[in-house]
């Protein structure tokens, strides 16, 4: 079967690969970026039906203004205690990180993800949350465990994979899981955590409870198809979740583009499915409370999801494992426009006149020593680098509730094996 | 690895197996062996997360987007069954993908598109549409990745009907192997053993790393040649035993019977599907004893295969059970590594009760 119309005069095709602006060396420039004025976005009812908010996902939910003053109508009025609280946990974040990414390096442990820059979508998220709220983190939400007082001991016991940690080894550093703090088993694969934080909101509502859940993930994650089938799930029985995207500009070394970011943007997403969709100053921690708060007051009164964007920036490699100036220009972090987080919300206080550098160099240094003494602590409990920590017998323990006669025979040879070398 | 290294001169592709070696690492094998394909074939294409400009989490296409351009190598969004479900449309329009997925581990939001679509559609098709994708992964543990860098998923592969399973073990069978795949018309899912991209692995993780570049395998024909798919090794001949094994547990097993001095004849099976039984069956049929050899898990994974199938055809000839040696049945851990991994004690033991009986 031929075509009428022949193909003679057709124009030849073209295979558009995205690429992104600045790559090693360039030098940056951010001056085209539409950043809209801090304040400027309205504030809608928590009801609102998605089809009216609908240009909220094509903007910048700001609150800081250049000056660090906190305009418009999504300014959440905090005390100022409550916001030196919060800045005070996102300082801890970035002192832990620091740490943690040394002892990485010092050989004492295999992995770490550091998350600086993003302190604040995962702080003061948690803010905005009940304790008793279920978060669905991806792997660089060290900030929820923090904003909740996680002890620091117990997270790094973790990713040492030490004798106190509760996970006995089994997971890489920073996979953390904790029921207690309303803090879902991390995993290494993408976007897995999605559905399932709809499914737990879904429980929640079927069962008249009044806790929320909150999942995240990052940009390039949302390629997924768990992330589209959480979407649809949310839509469709209108479940109490929030679902923020960390858009922090890198999957690796895959720009944002490589995940849709040159044709919308990822707050769009909820378009498509009907669901309420806000684009977040992610370096603003006020912002990213204020959306946090509106979409837990949706979801608590039965409106449903909200799909947040929080616009921010990976200032560090991806992971120990990465070299990011091999992929992207090192300037980029130095200009980025939307500034540093704990910057940022360090000026507001200035500016409120309940903080100054004197008080905030305290700050840092408190924040760094109850890191180290924490190390410390983890530390008489061992580091990978220390050899086997847990009981080999572990290993084949909550495979199944009861073990298997197959594991009983495959410990018990295990044993006998290394007993018979003598090992 | 510098550019030089990378791009050889267009005559070098043709030039063939008689041409120069050089010493190669077995990630420089997998790489060369998609740089002389893609400059024979203008069909071939490379696709997969971060393997564009950045060359790929372990730089095994490096160089490549350079030299052939962002329409033949490029980045794909995180999506995995994506990257699999559009590598099959574009072998529908005449393409030969060849997609990495990152991990084996991540490779399983991929498997309706390659159990339920690359894999029959020949079939269901009569041969109208075909799927020569060859799928690159690499995969086993030994590098402290846990649970989601570490799996050994093989077995859930070859148990589909409709895709091969190829395995390299050294830098030399990497690229001949990877050619092969790639020139193969079926769909085949390409294990690369990670913990041995830099080195060979003798099982014992407290030694320093030996690098490819003192093994004779690592030396590489900087041209084009193939190692047919369906044609195992024998790394060495032997007489009281036959150790059956593939991709890292290939240099564990041959370490093992060295300092022992055992004298077991090691098979390094290169492909599981097409399986050369031929030379496994010839092999137990003279020693009279088998030791299976795998990283995966033990329930339903390849050494079961193996093992039934030596029965079949040797039933006669043993002298004592097949015994397998496989990872254990929990998922891989990470500060028990060692410990999950069937390292040279377990081996050995292994051995020792095959021998006894």
């Amino acid at each position: 079967m031929t075509s009428e119309t022949g193909r003679r005069n057709l124009r030849p095709l073209s295979l558009h690969v995205p690429e992104p602006k600045f790559r090693p060396g360039d030098s940056v420039d951010f001056s085209d970026f539409d950043i809209p004025a801090a304040g400027s976005v309205a504030r809608p009812e928590i009801g609102v039906a998605p089809a009216e908010i609908r240009d909220h996902v094509y903007t910048l939910i700001r609150v800081l203004d250049g000056e660090g003053r906190a305009v418009g109508p999504w300014d959440p009025k905090l005390a100022p205690e409550r916001l030196i609280a919060m800045l005070r946990h996102m300082a801890l974040v970035r002192a832990y990180d620091d740490r943690m990414y040394r002892a990485q390096r010092q050989g004492k442990t295999s992995f770490y993800m550091k998350c600086t820059g993003e302190e604040a979508t995962s702080v003061a998220a948690t803010y905005a949350l009940d304790h008793e709220d279920m978060c669905f983190p991806s792997y660089r939400q060290q900030g929820i465990l923090i904003a909740r007082d996680w002890p620091l001991v117990d997270m790094m016991c973790q990713v040492y994979s030490n004798e106190g940690d509760r996970l006995k080894g089994r997971q890489m550093p920073i996979m953390y899981s904790t029921r207690e703090g309303a803090f879902f088993s991390i995993s290494g694969n993408l976007a897995t955590q999605y559905p399932q934080a709809v499914g737990f909101a879904m429980a929640s509502a079927a069962k008249g409870d009044t806790r929320i859940a909150a999942a995240w993930c990052g940009e390039g994650s949302t390629a997924e198809g768990d992330f589209h089938s959480a979407m649809t799930f949310a839509s469709v029985y209108r479940a109490p979740v929030i679902l923020n995207v960390i858009n922090n500009q890198w999957a690796i070394s895959s720009f944002s583009g490589f995940a849709g970011a040159e044709a919308t943007t990822f707050a769009a997403r909820a378009v498509g499915y009907g669901i309420a969709g806000l684009r977040v100053d992610g370096n603003d921690a006020l912002a990213v409370y204020a959306a946090t708060e509106w979409a837990a007051e949706r979801a608590r009164n039965n409106y449903g999801p909200t799909l947040i964007e929080h616009f921010t920036y990976r200032s560090e490699g991806h992971s120990t494992s990465d070299d990011p100036t091999k992929y992207r220009s090192a300037e980029e972090n130095v200009k980025w426009p939307l500034g540093d987080p704990v910057a940022r919300l360090k000026q507001h206080l200035i500016v409120l006149g309940v903080w100054d550098e004197e008080r905030h160099a305290a700050m840092d240094r408190e924040v760094a020593e109850e890191v180290r003494v924490a190390q410390r602590e983890a530390e008489k409990l061992g580091v990978l680098a220390d050899g086997l920590k847990q009981p080999f017998e572990t290993m084949f323990e909550d495979v199944f509730e009861e073990m298997p006669w197959h594991l009983k025979e495959q410990r018990d040879q295990m044993l006998a094996e290394r007993k018979a070398a003598g090992i | 690895m510098s550019d030089a290294d990378i791009i050889a001169p267009p005559a070098a592709a043709d030039a063939g197996a008689s041409a120069p070696a050089r010493s190669m690492n077995m990630i420089q094998a997998v790489n060369s062996a998609m740089d002389v394909m893609m400059g024979r074939d203008p069909s071939i294409v490379v696709l997969g997360e971060d393997v564009g400009y950045f060359g790929g989490v372990f730089k095994a296409t490096e160089g490549l987007q350079r030299k052939y351009g962002k329409t033949r190598v490029f980045d794909t969004p995180i999506t995995e069954c994506g990257i699999i479900g559009v590598a099959v449309g574009m072998a529908a329009y005449g393409l030969r993908p060849v997609p990495e997925i990152q991990f084996a581990d991540y490779i399983y939001p991929a498997l309706d598109q390659l159990v339920s679509e690359a894999a029959r559609l020949r079939y269901r098709s009569a041969g109208e549409y075909v799927a020569p994708i060859t799928v690159r992964t690499p995969f086993g543990g030994g590098i402290f990745g846990g649970q989601t860098h570490s799996q050994s998923p093989e077995g859930i592969f070859t148990h589909v009907a409709g895709l091969k399973t190829v395995i390299p073990s050294t830098p030399h069978d990497a690229k001949g192997l990877l050619i092969a795949a790639i020139e193969d018309n079926d769909p085949v899912i390409f294990f690369e053993p990670k913990r041995i991209y830099n080195g060979p692995f003798d099982g014992h993780y407290d030694r320093p790393v030996t690098p490819w570049s003192r093994h004779e395998a690592s030396a590489v024909p900087e041209g084009y040649y193939r190692i047919p798919l369906g044609k195992a090794r024998i790394v060495r001949e032997g007489g009281d035993l036959t150790i059956l094994a593939y991709g890292t547990m290939v240099h564990v097993a041959a370490a093992l019977i060295a300092e022992k001095g055992i004298d077991a004849e090691l098979i390094d099976l290169r492909t599981l599907v097409p399986l050369d039984m031929e030379t496994i069956a010839a092999s137990v049929r003279k020693t009279g004893r088998c030791v299976v050899v795998h990283e995966a898990t033990r329930t339903s994974g390849f050494g079961a295969e193996l093992s039934a199938l030596v029965q079949e055809h040797c039933f006669h000839s043993l002298e004592a059970p097949v015994e397998r040696v496989t990872g254990w049945d929990t998922p891989y851990p990470h500060s028990l590594e060692w410990a999950y991994f069937p390292g040279p004690v377990r081996l050995g033991e292994a051995i020792r009760r095959v021998m006894e009986d």
